[in-house]
């Protein structure tokens, strides 16, 4: 009996993990250590509400890793149909704040924010319907897929949340490019995209000079995409943000100057720092090495990603894993980007780092997806 | 239309997309890296010191202002600490009703309210304001009790300056005040405005003006780390304030105090030199004013009440107002005269009662004349019409010349602001002062000459001017610049001492000089002077003098209306053997210059030679005879006060 103790526990626990996906459990484990690290430099005050978010958001993923993907993907058209619902009633009846509409008051839930169903609930509905469509996939069912995106999109947007409206929609578009949207498609609109990026790299000064008037755009519209694009045009007020961003991360250096040493982080200068901006603190305080452990973990993150997407059963299961691998690439980039300067500031968090409760819960619900997947491989 | 797709072709497709996707997020990410390394590694340095330059700030420390003492060591400008309540207006909802809650327990008085307004108007450039200022210790107290009701007003412990001789020598001392928006656009132009980032205060005028660089000291700096919003964290780094040095002036306190009473009511200047150095022993405008009153900001009240009185006491008389000679211009015409070889030792001329010159008739003050005159005769009863002859004589332009060398209409270079070069006529002077007007208004004309012979007419000197040249004749002919630094001493007790500065040295003959000193000293034992100096243990050498202020033409000279009576003028020297003391003084509207005049400067002499000390009013000596002051009611010039004018 005493001797059969020790091994019930390991087995206890080898029944609770092996379907996490060990590898991913790991890297996930290693991502959100790393981000109690920062997070204890940044706002050691919010640590408390931070571990209860990761635990809360661990229960989550536990529970959809468990859940076979065929059975959560039959789920999906009613997550969409609650997801868009609830998205109306935002429109309609949603609470402010700080300019935007995104919250709903729900009895003892305060401030839900349906947009973040969204991000799970727009993979699975098209990765549900390509899958239905399997063998059929046309030019027609690519339409419907965009018309699926475009409604939930147009309410996010007009929120207005464009961070997460980018998130969802390239959510949505990652799923219709692997589920094979034509090159034909494709190929034109990225070059036209890389074109205007490169114009705007060039001409964007020009462009945004005081007497140039931009065709069915008021001042404030132009100014306020200017600033966008060049934070230096106000530097006390929107561009603030990332000039003190890219002073801190340039001033980190190669080694940091230290946990808990960041003087743009410690003496307020870098704002945000616990949530959209933290990337900018981990560069200050522990430099290039920092960063490239950070980058090395996100790789490590989305390779073992790619490799569920590659080896999953269904097509279903490859589409759903394949973009929400890349979505998490696109938190990743976009605000890294944004806070190094490069992109513009949209509100996006730092994956599994920064601050906040939603950000991660969804984050977990997403990997918690990938390690059903990978459940669902082994099973058959 | 639709077919059904090869077995496996949707997922087939998958995979190129899976690598596409890959090598997608392969480039992404060797993107960030790149852009990251850029950042930390290529503009590192850049990004260092822009890091460095929000975290550091720099906190001036303001130098303590060095003290003024006078030459026996007497302190006439000190600081002391007192409590100031401020007020940082844009922490401030309402000023007006915050400034009534603190009137309810810390006395504010309408002129405290308005000094505050005044403040915010004239001071831009700083945040907060003193709505009182010197509160008492009970009144901190209170305040500190009540504290948590006022965010934006706050008790400083501010350093004042204090003047604990009132008003005494304000003119020589001067006062420092606030410093305004054009005193910081003068800094700034100066290049000075880091050594003035934390100084309230800047010297307005006077020695507090002239010598503010060595008073106000080298502002030290505390490199601090701040916060974004501004919190000083903790200090790095601190280059301590070097402070200002003390002025040690060569007047004597007691001697300016026996002055300034010897004036009582009457206003007018004093400068008493020490004739072999250039010190300035006493420097007097009367009336003077409180020099308190300007460090906090002077009241709306007592600015109008300085600024708009007709006594004028803000002007100061000694350097900065010119008044005609009268006959104190005499023993310089006098030694034009000899120099020249115009007149001799010898010569003699019989005085007729006046000199008559195209078709004028100048008389002399004494009907019928001084009988046969010399040039020692002429200045002991200063007798005009040897002068108009004399003056006459020697024209304009060498007159201007011979004298210009005592520093008449020129400055004197005494270390005071605000000094004026009064006039010294000549025909180039002329010429250029009537320059809009035609060649018969530049025209000088030989009557004029004759009237500047006997100091009336175009001229205008300055007390500091004629105090300077009585001093040099005093000093055999060298004059030496005036000056009332003595020494200044650095915060490390460092002291140094100014040597004297000659300036130049009278050309012409010793002989005539000691003829002219002679006859001066003869001045207060058989002159004009006589009664002024009579009973005195010592020989002065001495000259009065009376300005006209207004040309009579045929009026009677009126005694009675106070501003129309002449300046009175007395210049003197004494010991005449080996003179320590030379002195001008002018009294505005004094009659004769030995009704009011000499008996002040008698009564300075007898302080600083005998240590004398009378505080009280020198009597007018209205037994004095005007024997030689003419009733030159032909002269068509005004009193000249101010520049050129």
């Amino acid at each position: 009996m005493i001797q059969r103790r020790p091994f019930r526990i390991t087995q206890l626990l080898s029944a609770l993990v092996r379907p996490l996906d060990p590898p991913l459990l790991l890297i996930l484990a290693a991502l959100l250590t790393y981000g109690t690290v920062i997070m204890g430099s940044a706002a050691p005050d919010r640590l408390g509400n931070q571990a209860i978010f990761i635990s809360l958001s661990l229960f989550g993923m536990w529970v959809i890793a468990f859940i076979p993907t065929r059975r959560l993907l039959s789920l999906a058209p009613l997550f969409y149909v609650i997801g868009v619902a609830l998205l109306l009633a935002v429109h309609l009846y949603g609470t402010e704040a700080k300019g935007a509409k995104r919250w709903l008051d729900i009895g003892p839930i305060h401030r839900i924010q349906p947009s973040e169903i969204m991000k799970i609930a727009i993979p699975l509905i098209l990765a549900w319907f390509f899958q239905k469509r399997e063998h059929f996939i046309s030019w027609g069912e690519f339409l419907v897929a965009v018309l699926l995106l475009a409604g939930p999109i147009y309410l996010i947007a007009k929120q207005p949340d464009l961070g997460t409206a980018i998130l969802v929609c390239s959510s949505g578009l990652f799923v219709i490019f692997f589920a094979g949207l034509p090159w034909k498609l494709i190929v034109p609109v990225a070059l036209v995209g890389v074109a205007v990026i490169i114009a705007i790299g060039i001409f964007g000064g020009d462009w945004c000079k005081p007497d140039i008037v931009w065709p069915g755009l008021k001042d404030y519209q132009k100014e306020r995409v200017c600033t966008l694009l060049d934070p230096n045009r106000d530097p006390l007020g929107k561009g603030f943000h990332t000039i003190q961003s890219t002073i801190a991360i340039g001033s980190g250096g190669f080694a940091g100057k230290g946990w808990k040493q960041g003087t743009q982080t410690q003496l307020a200068f870098l704002p945000e720092r616990h949530t959209d901006f933290v990337f900018a603190v981990l560069s200050e305080e522990l430099g290039l090495v920092g960063v490239l452990i950070l980058l090395g973990l996100y790789v490590a993150l989305l390779t073992r990603g790619f490799i569920i997407a590659a080896t999953a059963q269904t097509l279903g299961a490859k589409l759903l894993a394949a973009s929400t691998t890349m979505v998490f690439f696109t938190y990743i980039f976009v605000n890294i980007g944004m806070v190094s300067g490069i992109l513009p500031v949209v509100g996006v968090p730092l994956p599994f780092i920064s601050y906040g409760g939603t950000a991660v819960v969804t984050l977990c619900l997403g990997i918690g997806i990938l390690m059903g997947i990978s459940r669902s491989r082994q099973e058959r | 239309m639709k077919t059904f797709n090869e077995p496996n072709e949707d997922v087939g497709r998958f995979y190129i997309r899976l690598l596409a996707a890959a090598l997608f997020v392969l480039v992404g990410c060797v993107l960030l890296a790149l852009r990251i390394y850029s950042l930390q590694v290529e503009s590192y340095d850049y990004y260092y010191r822009l890091a460095e330059g929000n975290r550091i700030s720099m906190m001036p420390i303001v130098p303590q202002r060095g003290n003024i003492i006078d030459r026996n060591g007497v302190t006439l400008a000190r600081n002391f600490v007192a409590y100031t309540l401020e007020i940082t207006p844009s922490l401030v909802a309402d000023v007006e009703k915050t400034i009534d809650a603190l009137s309810e327990f810390i006395a504010i008085e309408k002129k405290d309210r308005e000094r505050f307004r005044n403040f915010l108007r004239d001071n831009r450039r700083l945040d907060s304001a003193p709505i009182r200022t010197r509160l008492s210790d009970e009144e901190v107290a209170r305040f500190m009790g009540q504290r948590y009701r006022f965010t934006g007003v706050d008790v400083q412990a501010r350093l004042f300056r204090d003047y604990p001789n009132g008003t005494l020598g304000s003119h020589l001392i001067g006062y420092i005040s606030r410093i305004s928006d054009l005193d910081a656009e003068k800094i700034e132009a100066r290049d000075e405005a880091a050594n003035y980032s934390g100084s309230m205060y800047i010297g307005k005028s006077g020695v507090e003006a002239v010598y503010e660089a060595d008073l106000h000291g080298i502002t030290g700096v505390e490199h601090v780390e701040n916060t974004a919003g501004g919190k000083v964290v903790r200090s790095l780094k601190t280059e301590p304030a070097t402070p200002g040095k003390d002025i040690e002036l060569s007047i004597d306190i007691e001697l300016q105090k026996v002055a300034e009473a010897a004036f009582g009511e009457r206003r007018g200047a004093l400068v008493a030199l020490d004739p072999s150095t250039g010190e300035v022993l006493a420097f007097v405008s009367m009336p003077t004013f409180d020099p308190n009153l300007f460090v906090d900001g002077i009241s709306n009240q007592d600015w109008r009440m300085l600024n708009s009185s007709e006594n004028k006491p803000l002007l100061n008389r000694a350097v900065a107002s010119a008044y005609p000679p009268g006959s104190t211009i005499k023993p310089f015409i006098a030694l034009a005269g000899l120099n020249s070889g115009k007149r001799t030792l010898t010569y003699k001329m019989s005085d007729p009662g006046g000199f008559s010159y195209g078709g004028h008739y100048f008389k002399d003050d004494k009907k019928g004349g001084h009988g046969v005159v010399d040039i020692h005769k002429s200045i002991v009863v200063s007798c005009n019409t040897f002068y108009y002859v004399l003056a006459n004589d020697l024209g304009i332009d060498t007159i201007a010349k011979f004298i210009g060398q005592f520093g008449l209409g020129s400055l004197s270079g005494i270390d005071i602001p605000d000094e004026k070069e009064g006039v010294l006529p000549s025909t180039a002077w002329k010429r250029k002062r009537f320059a809009k007007l035609g060649p018969a208004a530049q025209k000088w004309y030989g009557g004029e000459t004759i009237s500047v012979g006997i100091g009336q007419g175009y001229n205008a000197y300055t007390p500091v001017q004629m105090a300077s040249a009585i001093a040099t004749i005093a000093n055999s002919g060298k004059r030496m610049r005036p000056r009332v630094l003595r020494a200044v001493t650095d915060s490390h007790g460092q002291r140094e001492e100014l040597p004297p500065d000659e300036v130049t040295v009278i050309s012409g003959n010793p002989e005539f000089l000691a003829a002219v000193r002679s006859a001066l000293e003869d001045v207060t034992r058989f002159g004009t002077a006589t009664r002024a100096f009579a009973g005195a243990p010592y020989r002065a050498g001495g000259k009065t003098g009376t300005a006209q202020v207004y040309s009579l033409k045929g009026q009677q000279y009126d005694k009675s209306v106070e501003h129309k009576r002449d300046h009175s003028w007395f210049i003197a020297y004494a010991p005449a053997e080996e003179p320590k003391i030379a002195l001008a003084v002018m009294v505005e509207n004094g009659g004769f210059g030995a009704v009011s005049a000499a008996p002040i400067a008698r009564q300075v002499i007898d302080a600083f030679l005998l240590k004398k000390r009378v505080d009280k009013p020198a009597p007018e000596d209205s037994g004095a005879e005007p024997e030689d002051e003419g009733d030159n009611g032909h002269l068509d010039h005004g009193a000249m006060q101010g520049e050129g004018d």
